[in-house]
């Protein structure tokens, strides 16, 4: 605007995006700087729902750690247990049978179909298509019900333990799965129709918010967000940890990096999440659910990390153990914390409507960056 | 030149046409209403079961005569991750004239459960469980601190 | 009293206001007779806002919930009938509020203007032969000139809120009704050509033969569709509610209001639908003229036998409800795309269709 010499004199203001906002999904504030409704600056403010998990897991045992890791990110529930349960299994020297691997990985591979619903629904409901978060949801319900018979919750479920699993699956748990699978097959298709091919949708999301692959890595940015633009990161392939080296799966890349791409990305990887699925749901071997593990874990001093591939990137888990009950110091690194770390550089130059597409498409959970 | 209107009047043939397969999938559930997915929920809790590993509350059992398990060993307090549970004992001089510890309150802070359920597998004499009821909600916050042991209640024999 | 009921006709409302008219001025000057007979319609313009209000809040709501697989409201009264009367009440009992050193004449005359708007507009809509209050030799044009309006009023929030949300959401709405008003108006005018008035009851009387979408050929229906989409975006509904846009603006141009005075934005809206699907109606559709197919004598008697108020409501119903199926499928537009949307397809397309249209009707090619 101040390019056009009409005499008139513009300036920059200011609106505070959040904390209660519609489409930060939580409470991030973002300080958005705009010309018009052209944004010149992003300044995520964060802290809104720090509940200190990593101090918290300083005085817990290290059973007691992975019920925290629930409640980072809460859409990747299953996944954050497993990176804690996997440094400490990794800190023990304990070998899991073949039959919690495979159990680990089905269950990893649901919690991460059902994240992407979630986002899925959530994405057509920040651009205005509300009908589209029903359907995500819709279908995520059969995915709550798999686990809630097995696990016993639907969000916080808590199901793995260090050596193990905390039960054996329900006997309904294959018959189930298979029905979702074969229900959902059926259904990923109207994801296409409804958003992926409808002009509105392409046209609000295709050459938005671009980040470019050298942008990806500088910035840490992981998972489908920074294979959206070319950065092949997907731990599941880098290190395979559990059942993952034993089934056949495509890494999604896309070269684009817009918003369009990360969608894109995202929904062929619900597919490949699919056949991850159907290759072990078959074939879940025989064998215990637990290694035995003492009654007070008490891990060698040194110090462990793990990463894992969750739904929204890179989880690491890492923990400093002096051997005794409890870690001396634990640290994630999540994933989200990292892809908000680059919202300035995809967001700057677009307009304010452009960037609730970009907040959706790098799916933002917010307590997974206060932590 | 014949490019461009060529380009300009198939860019409108896809987009309609993307409209309207948007369209045909909204429109099939209008009349379909059979698909309808939503419960009534107060309706039916006769119907409404919950699946029998949900974790709702910590209930300890009792059985017909008044008994529980619990020994007051406090291993399901230690396995608390955040202090939910509160084991107030006392002690019984039996027949035998010897003390033997018992439960006099088992205190449930509700409030405080985030329903990791690791105390379930902690008890070695398996007296408490999980319950399927999700209604906590209620008026008042004291009433979320709750005794499991059910008043006049005792331990029941050979539980050690 | 009788002479009155007599003259009941669902069929033609003329005889029964003609009878009104004669009895006030038997008894009254003819100044008094003309007062007496605005406040008459002004009561029945204000009950049928508030049943309208009513009737398509639930509408919209049980529509939205079919789209989505859902129930929709269920609780309050049979089948949740009674949810939109709760909410009224809710909406009656609440605080008005307003921010701090927001503009206060303006904020509360907001309001008025978007709902005085509504009302100046629905004057003109005829429900049934007979049965309409403004019936002049230009009702198309000050439909849409009235209906425009209403900008003023959502211009007036955004910019008396006090509240940077409300001033970007009422900017857009500003760009978007300039712009769509072009389209409305176009797309009636082809019609325009082919009926040869601006009277809307010469308008449907020139349908008697069959309605203008299925007379005009295709420029008719294109024409139709460039009205529903250009209607839809001059209804600030989506997918063209950037105005209100609630994941980017949180509520856009009524954020700060609450109360009465959002429910006046919220009756506004919905009334609105229900003028542009009555002029939508009355232009395309026929009006409250009876589906009536050539030479079949047996088949349009049948027809005749239903009354043109329910032929009026059901073509309502049809184009309502096609409106709300484009709010529940689609995602929004950004504020550039709805500009390019408009300059660059709807209005040459526009202009083009009208050129074809009036070739049509030079050659007398239409039925």
């Amino acid at each position: 605007m101040n390019e056009l010499k009409t005499g008139l004199e513009t300036q920059e203001y200011f609106i505070n995006m959040g904390p209660q906002h519609p489409s930060t999904h939580g409470v991030l504030r973002l300080m958005l700087t705009l010309d018009g409704e052209i944004i010149k600056n992003v300044e995520p403010h964060l802290g809104y729902i720090h509940r200190s998990i990593e101090k918290m897991c300083e005085k817990d045992q290290y059973r007691m750690i992975i019920h925290l890791t629930d409640r980072m990110d809460y859409l990747s529930c299953h996944i954050n247990n497993e990176a804690v349960c996997l440094a400490i299994e990794k800190a023990l020297e304990v070998e899991m049978t073949d039959r919690i691997k495979v159990i680990r990985t089905i269950i990893d591979e649901l919690t991460r179909l059902s994240s992407h619903q979630l986002w899925w629904g959530v994405m057509g409901m920040d651009l205005g298509a509300i009908t589209s978060f029903l359907y995500g949801f819709r279908d995520r319900e059969l995915i709550t019900d798999i686990f809630e018979e097995t696990c016993g919750a639907r969000l916080t479920m808590n199901y793995n333990i260090p050596g193990g699993l905390m039960f054996d699956i329900h006997p309904n748990f294959q018959k189930r799965t298979k029905e979702f699978i074969t229900h959902f097959k059926k259904k990923l298709p109207e994801y296409d129709d409804l958003l992926s091919n409808n002009v509105i949708f392409k046209q609000r999301t295709q050459g938005i918010g671009y980040l470019s692959k050298e942008d990806a890595i500088s910035y840490g940015v992981t998972g489908p967000s920074g294979r959206a633009s070319g950065f092949s990161c997907d731990v599941r392939k880098l290190e395979p940890y559990m059942a993952y080296d034993r089934v056949d799966f495509k890494e999604i890349l896309s070269t684009e990096g817009d918003c369009y791409a990360r969608y894109k990305v995202r929904i062929a990887e619900m597919w490949e999440s699919l056949s991850i699925i159907e290759q072990l749901i078959d074939n879940i071997p025989e064998g215990d659910f637990q290694v035995p593990t003492k009654k007070v874990i008490k891990l060698p001093k040194g110090e462990f990390y793990q990463r894992v591939e969750t739904a929204r990137g890179e989880l690491g888990v890492y923990i400093v153990s002096e051997g005794k009950v409890s870690p001396y110091r634990v640290k994630f690194r999540s994933p989200g914390f990292s892809t908000l770390s680059a919202m300035n550089k995809m967001a700057t130059g677009f307009k304010i409507a452009d960037l609730v597409a970009i907040m959706s498409t790098i799916d933002l959970v917010i307590p997974d960056i206060d932590r | 030149m014949f490019k461009s209107i060529y380009n300009y009047f198939s860019d409108i043939y896809t987009a309609v046409r993307s409209l309207l397969t948007g369209m045909k999938v909204t429109g099939h559930y209008v009349f379909h209403p059979k698909e309808i997915i939503t419960q009534q929920y107060p309706e039916n809790r006769d119907e409404l079961k919950m699946f029998d590993r949900f974790r709702g509350e910590v209930v300890m059992l009792h059985d017909e005569n008044n008994e529980h398990k619990c020994t007051g060993c406090s291993a399901c307090d230690v396995a608390c991750p955040n202090g939910t549970i509160e084991i107030i004992s006392d002690w019984e001089i039996n027949e035998e004239g010897k003390k033997k510890k018992i439960i006099d309150k088992f205190v449930y802070h509700l409030q405080m459960c985030t329903m990791c359920g690791l105390c379930i597998p902690a008890c070695p004499t398996d007296a408490i469980v999980m319950s399927e009821d999700f209604e906590h909600a209620v008026f008042d916050r004291s009433k979320l601190t709750k005794v499991l042991n059910k008043p006049g209640s005792k331990i029941m024999d050979g539980i050690k | 009293m009788n002479r009155l009921i007599l003259k009941i006709n669902i069929y033609d409302f003329t005889p029964l206001t003609q009878a009104i008219h004669d009895a006030l001025s038997e008894s009254f000057s003819p100044g008094i007779t003309t007062l007496i007979e605005m406040v008459i319609i002004g009561i029945a313009f204000i009950t049928l806002f508030t049943i309208l209000g009513l009737v398509m809040v639930y509408a919209e709501r049980k529509v939205a919930a079919l789209f989505q697989q859902r129930l929709g409201p269920m609780r309050v009264g049979f089948f949740g009938t009674a949810q939109t009367i709760a909410d009224a009440i809710k909406l009656l009992l609440k605080e008005p509020l307003m921010t701090k050193n927001a503009d206060k004449f303006l904020f509360n005359l907001a309001p008025f203007f978007v709902i005085i708007a509504s009302f100046l507009a629905i004057a003109a809509v005829p429900f049934a032969k007979g049965l309409q209050a403004l019936d002049f030799n230009i009702g198309l044009f000050y439909i849409v000139a009235v209906s425009s309006l209403g900008v003023i009023g959502i211009l007036l929030a955004g910019w008396s809120s006090n509240n940077k949300y409300s001033l970007i959401g009422s900017m857009r709405s500003g760009a978007q009704i300039v712009s769509y008003e072009l389209s409305v108006g176009l797309s009636l005018l082809t019609m325009v050509v082919l009926t040869g008035t601006l009277q809307l009851s010469e308008i449907i009387e020139s349908q008697q033969d069959g309605w203008w979408i299925f007379k005009g050929h295709i420029p008719a229906f294109i024409a139709f569709i460039v009205f529903l989409v250009a209607s839809t975006a001059e209804l600030n509904r989506g997918p063209f509610d950037l105005a209100e846009a609630e994941s980017e603006l949180t509520a856009g141009f009524h954020t700060e209001y609450s109360g009465m005075k959002f429910s006046f934005f919220f009756l506004a809206e919905f009334v609105n639908l229900f003028i542009v699907a009555a002029i939508g109606a009355t232009v395309f559709l026929g009006g409250w003229m009876p589906f009536h197919l050539g030479n079949w004598e047996g088949f349009n008697l049948i027809m005749d036998f239903v009354p043109p108020i329910f032929w009026f409501l059901a073509k309502v119903s049809f184009i309502i409800f096609i409106i709300m199926w484009f709010k529940w499928t689609f995602p929004r537009l950004r504020i550039d795309q709805l500009l390019t949307l408009e300059w660059k397809y709807l209005l040459p397309i526009n202009l083009v269709n009208i050129v074809v249209m009036a070739f049509i009707a030079m050659q007398g090619w239409h039925f």
